[in-house]
């Protein structure tokens, strides 16, 4: 793969600059578009939505096909190969189909999407990732009237994965989501980030984004997006049901049996600066409540 | 040349927090700092135990006094880098913010197994020196038997943080059985002989 240099990254105040000047012509032009994206939490000050550098969000993540240091994706992951690659839309539907990645980046357009990611373990980011709705690529199949759930399943490729010769987790990786949660706009497949193809070491050449779940729910590498009617069991279900449930909606109000939710910290901070309170449902709450309205979500974490 | 010896090794003992204090000038703690310095001076608390544990053993095998002299100053450091992790937790990483702290301890039973063992650290740092090793005579050995249950808390500590990894965790519980097996197995010869 190539190696990204860094004199080829836009400088994060020059991007965001950029990102305002943009923003600026939209709201000049009258359009209404902002709206229609849910940005971020407009509750926050503009110091939370600072974008996390590039080199953090590259540099510090949880993915452990290739190791389970936060320094491993980046230094294990940069010969993987991601081309060619194939994802099927299978199960529960009268059309199964097979895409290559450049099928797909031919059929939809990725915009950019600042989402923020907050990690179950209690830190969080700011992303710019490119990408697209769940649900454009959903359309292209007809469910069967037994579609009630879908999972996702990441390669598996211990040769090129070191760690999937560990038995970590359930390997390959699997996660799923209510028919309703995936059809959602926010669902995104993201296919880069800050503008560029997405690296290795965050999920490339394909994975999806859910901004109001924590982070494990997204999962990386898809292969596979299989309709079904039962709810699938997650590869950290599995590893243990009592920590984490099939919902795990960002939520400051249910700890986990481990840590506080309640809080969390801001990657990229300095030593001093203060942890910042979790929003329900990450800040995403205007969105996405009303996909889980009458549940105790203290049952369904 | 034996004078050096206890400078050397109290040098020694220093540069895990000399390792952060450069860290923290240079901005080298990495995208979450708090975490960094938590987990390093946490890991470093346990290899003192470690260490702490070893010099009675080391003595018999070697029938050498000069291992006890190390043991005061290593169980000392175990307080120093055990102090400093709770630290860091208390003000830097919830900056003295008392509510979720009390929460935490209550709730959690990692933080309630961590933050017990700091506590009964407190009795045998207090009764280090060879004052209090004269005043408390045959109470002081009972008393600073305290350190086996310490580290195990320790190890319990690690163990039940660790999201899915417990190598690490469960290499420090491994040693630190041995280490206290040893023990036994020393007792009973005594009684054997008699």
């Amino acid at each position: 793969m190539k190696k990204i240099r860094y004199s080829e990254i836009t400088p994060e105040r020059i991007y965001r600059n950029r990102r305002n000047f943009i923003k600026s012509m939209s709201l000049g032009a009258g359009s209404v578009a902002l709206s229609s994206i849910p940005f971020i939490n407009n509750a926050r000050s503009d110091e939370d939505n600072k974008l996390t550098s590039y080199k953090d969000i590259t540099t510090y993540n949880n993915y452990y096909e290739f190791g389970t240091s936060k320094k491993d994706p980046y230094k294990n992951s940069q010969n993987f190969k991601t081309s060619p690659w194939n994802i099927t839309v299978e199960g529960e539907v009268e059309n199964p189909i097979s895409l290559s990645m450049e099928e797909i980046s031919k059929m939809f357009v990725s915009e950019e999407r600042v989402y923020r990611l907050r990690c179950v373990e209690g830190w969080s980011m700011v992303i710019p990732w490119m990408g697209f709705s769940l649900n454009q690529l959903l359309s292209k199949v007809t469910f069967t009237s037994k579609a009630k759930f879908v999972e996702f399943e990441s390669v598996y490729d211990p040769e090129q994965m070191r760690g999937q010769k560990y038995p970590v987790l359930k390997w390959p990786y699997k996660e799923g989501l209510r028919i309703d949660e995936a059809m959602h706009p926010l669902t995104t497949v993201v296919t880069g980030l800050y503008n560029k193809k997405l690296p290795n070491q965050n999920g490339a050449p394909l994975r999806i984004f859910l901004p109001w779940k924590y982070g494990f729910k997204s999962a990386k590498a898809i292969v596979k997006i299989k309709l079904v009617e039962k709810m699938p069991t997650s590869s950290w279900m599995r590893a243990s049901p009592r920590e984490y449930g099939f919902y795990s909606n960002v939520n400051p109000n249910v700890d986990h049996p481990r840590w506080s939710q309640a809080t969390e910290r801001v990657i990229g901070n300095d030593i001093f600066a203060p942890r910042v309170k979790t929003l329900m449902f990450n800040g995403y709450a205007d969105e996405v409540a009303n996909l889980y309205t009458d549940m105790d979500l203290k049952k369904y974490f | 040349m034996e004078k050096y010896f206890k400078p050397g090794v109290f040098f020694l003992s220093l540069i895990p927090f000399l390792i952060i204090i450069y860290k923290i000038f240079f901005n080298q703690l990495g995208p979450e700092p708090v975490k960094e310095i938590t987990h390093h001076t946490g890991e470093w608390t346990l290899i003192f135990i470690c260490l702490t544990l070893t010099m009675s053993p080391l003595k018999r095998l070697t029938n050498l006094n000069v291992w006890i002299k190390f043991r005061r100053m290593m169980g000392l450091f175990v307080f120093f880098y055990a102090t400093i992790h709770l630290l860091t937790y208390v003000a830097i990483d919830y900056r003295f913010d008392w509510m979720p702290i009390f929460d935490d301890v209550l709730k959690k039973k990692y933080i309630f197994i961590g933050f017990s063992a700091w506590l009964l650290l407190i009795p045998l740092a207090a009764t280090s020196s060879q004052k209090m090793i004269k005043l408390l005579n045959h109470n002081w050995k009972k008393l600073h038997k305290l350190i086996y249950l310490i580290a195990i808390f320790g190890a319990l500590h690690y163990i039940w943080l660790s999201k899915s990894i417990f190598f690490k965790p469960l290499i420090f519980m491994l040693i630190i059985l041995v280490l206290l097996m040893l023990r036994i197995k020393i007792k009973k010869k005594e009684t054997n002989y008699g």
